[in-house]
Formats: C-alpha cells, structure tokens, sequence
C-alpha cells in the first residue's frame, strides 16, 4: 500500500519530464521552421542546417543513453519512461538532418547521390547507423514491443553500436580538429563502460549458442 | 575621396541585404529562449545558437574605408554574391573555426600600419607600407568567381592590383621558382593562434605558395579590398592573395611576408592533411577530396535554405583558357 503510494508523485514526475522531452526536441525544429525563412542560419544555410540537425540527433542519443545509468543513480525506476521518447526524437533528428542532405544539399541529384554514398565511407556509416535507428524507431510501437519478447530487448541493444557509428561518422565528417568529436566519443564510451556488464553478458549469450552449433555439426 | 561607381555597382546594391534586417534577426532571436532551454547551445559548433544566445554581441565595426578603382566586368552568367555573405562567411581559423566566427573575432585587428616584407631570392629585398599601395596603386575591380575546398562558392568583386608587376619591382633572381606567403602571427591579436582549439588545430603562422608562373599570371590578384572598400578583418585585411582558378584556402589573408625561393615551400593545409590538400589545389572536379566530390558545388546567393543552388563546378573554376597552359603535362591527379 504505502509503495503503491510512493509511486504516484514518481508517475508523476516522470510524465512532467516526459512533457518536457517532448517541447524541448521539438521547440528547435519549430524555432528553425521560423528561422529559416529568416536567414537566421547565415551565408550558407543548408550546412548549417546539416550540423544543427545531425549535432542534435547524437546529443539525444547520449541523452537517451543517460536515462538507464541515471535512474539508477537516483533510485527511480520511472525515468527510464524517458528512453523511448528521446529515442524517438533522436530517429526524427537524425532522418531530418539526413533529409537536408539529400534534399537541400545534393537536391535528388540522384547520380550525385549515389556516388557519394559509394565513395564517402563516413556518409554511408550514418546511413546505417539511421537505417539501424529506424528498425529501433519502428519496434518501439508497444504491440510490436510486446509480441518481440527478449528479442526486442536484444535488437535494440543495437543502440550501442550506433552511438558508436554515429560518432566515427562525426568524427570522419570534419575538416579540422578533433577535440570536438572526440569528446562525444568519450561521453559515449563512458555510457557504454557503465554498463559494461550488460554488453559483455549480452556478447556472450549471442557467442554461446554459435559455439553450441559448431560442437554440434563437428 | 573619390569613389568611382560602375553600373555594376549600381545593380549590385539593391541585391545586398539591408542591414536593419540582417541586425535585426538578432533581437528576434534573443528574445526567442526557448531554445536556450533545451540545452543545445554549449557547443561551439551550434554557430547559429551562439548567435541566438547573444555570443556574437559585434564589437564596433572595423571601419572599411572607400576605395578609388577602374570598375570591372561582370561575367555574362555571374550572379555577384550580397556583400553581407561575403563578409560574414569566413574561413580564417585565426580567429574561429565557425563561418562566423571571423566576422566576430575579428573587427579588432590592428591593420593600420601594415608592413609587407619581401624577401628571399630577389635582387632588392624591402617592405612595402601597404596603405601607401592603396593610395598610390590605380587598383582594378576584379570579380572573381570563389570557389571553396568545401564545396561552396560566391562570386566576389575584389579591388586589387596585380600581384607579377609588384614583384617585378623587386627583381626576382633566375633562382626564384616559387613564392611563399606567410600570414601575420600574432596570438595577442588572433585568438585561434593561442588556442589549439580555437584555430582547429593548425600550425600558425599560415603558409601558402605559388609556383613563380602562377604568382606572375594576370589574373593572379593581391587584393586590398572588397565591394568598393578596404577588406574588412574577417576577409584578410589589410592584404590578401586571390588567385580564381584554385580552391579558396590559397588566397592567404592578411600577408606580412612574401619570400621568392628556389624550392616548393611548404603550405598549412598540405601539412595539416597531405593526402586531402595537394600544394597546387587547383579546382577540378574530377579530382575528388576524399571525403567528398568536387564535381559540383553549392553557389552563395541571394536565397535562403530552401532556394540553394547547386551548379556544376568548372575545371580550373571556369579560368581554363587563362591558366591551362600552365599545367601541360602535368598529371593534375598526382598534383592535386
């Protein structure tokens, strides 16, 4: 009884912040929809626009990665009711900075398109990484949620490899200096060391039955 | 002063965005905190945030004196780029890496006086005082198509002279096979010198060379202004080098040296990533930056984000008939 109503005020809470996920990843989006118009984003917008978006897309992602660490350093459960959202946001993002490129930046040139996406390998590590990041978007409906089982939870394990192919395709994509992309590597590594624990046991579960197969057909 | 006006001119201010409203976005957008909120805006790469927070808050303008100069032509087919772009979109890491960042960092450097040395293998090494070139020199318009590494590109009148008579008169030596350029280095002034962060890295002072033929080509400029004016900072006041026919990031800004030498001199981007910056950069686009193609480019207009252009990019920038013969058998792909 008296847990039953300890969980009130953090249902609560975590609907206010959820409320507050939601304004705070879209209010950019509106306010660019606004500024853009403007000429707000300089001489040459459709890069800015570029790194604006893409910037944002890996912050929600190491945002999204917070939430499980977070919650447990402040013994409440209820935040990891943030994941999904920021997880959502950061597919939008991410397709959003994506779209700029092909639309406003290589306009459909389509041939253009696909020459740089053969000879740009950094290009081609965010498009999976979008790709992977949307199979994570398409199964966070709760039906396909709940039909998936464990399988769920291991697909979007993938979100580890993301983060870390989204900040190789940062980090390859600059002209110059390192520090910048570099520190988003280390946050991301940092979120991955903190659950080192899960990775490992999740690298083995998938080892094992492999090395179960082979002692079977050898 | 007297301020010659072309007909060009005359076109080309009603296409330069008023300045009210270029000033103007900004108290828009401070007002605007939502953003603010979101937390978006520590990174040094948002410029466009910084802008919103205020970061950008101008100190005075560098005041741009007019200049006397023989109007030029503009190209059939050349749409000028608005003189607000021109002058708030940089690439000069001395003072930022963010395309705004100069305009910003900027207006401060003492440009007044200037010394040019010129040195190495000549028979009459000396200085030049260059204010006294921008009122003695009969400077020309020169517009310019400007072509970025990166894949964008302006067309900018430049009011200049040029660069083989002012070298002449030195009286370069037959061991003079290159020239090397060398910005000013002073890290009081230009904060990305004193932080590696700041100027993205690189190795200051800034280097660039020609080959002795290419600095001694006609349509090889040092240009001493911009848009009937002195440059301002942030487009390398008070002296630059604009050659049209290769990639932006030769046209050194603000030089306080120029050495004739007898071997290929070193240059910044070449050291920074030998295999994406070659020593000649001449545009060509069949010759790819590695990590990106170079066959078209975005062009830097009057429009916004909606109506950007892309155009395909012209060997040697569209000056292949000038400087062509420069190059006969020389492998362009090896000598990028």
């Amino acid at each position: 009884m008296t847990a039953h109503q300890m969980l009130k005020p953090g249902r609560k809470t975590s609907n206010t912040l959820r409320v507050c996920v939601h304004i705070g990843a879209l209010a950019p989006l509106l306010w660019l929809y606004w500024a853009i118009p403007q000429g707000v984003l300089g001489a040459d917008p459709v890069k800015e626009l570029t790194h604006f978006l893409g910037i944002g897309a890996l912050r929600l992602l190491l945002l999204t990665l917070c939430i499980s660490p977070l919650a447990r350093a402040l013994k409440f459960g209820l935040l990891v009711r943030l994941r999904r959202p920021l997880g959502l946001w950061c597919f939008v993002w991410a397709a959003l900075h994506f779209s700029t490129w092909l639309a406003l930046d290589l306009t459909f040139e389509w041939s253009l398109i696909g020459e740089e996406l053969i000879k740009r390998t950094y290009i081609l590590v965010g498009l999976l990484a979008l790709l992977l990041l949307l199979a994570l978007a398409i199964t966070s409906i709760p039906k396909l949620m709940r039909s998936m089982g464990k399988r769920w939870k291991q697909l979007h394990r993938t979100i580890y490899v993301i983060a870390l192919l989204v900040c190789l395709h940062f980090w390859w994509s600059v002209k110059s200096g390192w520090i910048e992309p570099c520190s988003y590597l280390i946050i991301a590594l940092y979120l991955l060391w903190l659950r080192r624990d899960s990775i490992m046991s999740y690298v083995h579960f998938k080892h094992r039955p492999v090395a179960h197969d082979n002692g079977a057909s050898s | 002063m007297l301020l010659k006006k072309s007909a060009n001119n005359r076109i080309l201010g009603s296409q330069i965005t008023p300045e009210d409203v270029y000033l103007n976005r900004r108290s828009i957008l401070k007002s605007l905190g939502i953003v603010a909120a979101t937390g978006l805006s520590l990174n040094s790469h948002a410029g466009i945030f910084d802008q919103l927070l205020g970061n950008d808050t101008p100190s005075e303008k560098a005041p741009r004196k007019p200049l006397a100069y023989t109007p030029g032509t503009l190209d059939p087919g050349l749409i000028l780029t608005p003189e607000s772009k021109v002058i708030n979109h940089n690439n000069f890491y001395e003072f930022g890496t963010n395309k705004t960042d100069p305009a910003r960092n900027s207006q401060h450097l003492k440009t007044e006086p200037w010394t040019l040395t010129v040195e190495g293998e000549v028979e009459k090494p000396g200085t030049i005082d260059v204010w006294e070139l921008m009122e003695t020199a009969q400077l020309e318009e020169r517009i310019y198509r400007m072509r970025c590494v990166e894949a964008w590109s302006m067309v900018i009148p430049w009011l200049g002279i040029e660069l083989g008579p002012l070298l002449k008169k030195f009286k370069p030596t037959s061991r003079a096979k290159y020239v090397a350029f060398e910005t000013l280095y002073d890290p009081e002034q230009m904060p990305g010198q004193k932080s590696r962060y700041l100027g993205g890295g690189i190795d200051y002072p800034y280097v660039e060379g020609l080959r002795i033929d290419e600095a001694m080509h006609p349509l090889t400029t040092l240009a001493l202004g911009l848009y009937g004016k002195t440059l301002p900072p942030q487009n390398g006041a008070p002296v630059r080098l604009v050659v049209p026919w290769k990639y932006g990031f030769k046209g050194i800004k603000s030089i306080v040296k120029i050495r004739l030498v007898e071997k290929q001199p070193p240059v910044t981007w070449n050291i920074l990533a030998p295999h994406e910056y070659g020593f000649y950069a001449n545009v060509n686009p069949s010759v790819d930056h590695p990590r990106w193609s170079q066959a078209s480019e975005r062009f830097i207009g009057e429009g916004g984000a909606f109506s950007s252009s892309r155009q395909k990019t012209l060997m040697f920038n569209g000056y292949a008939d000038e400087v062509a013969s420069l190059y006969s058998g020389l492998d362009l792909r090896k000598y990028f």
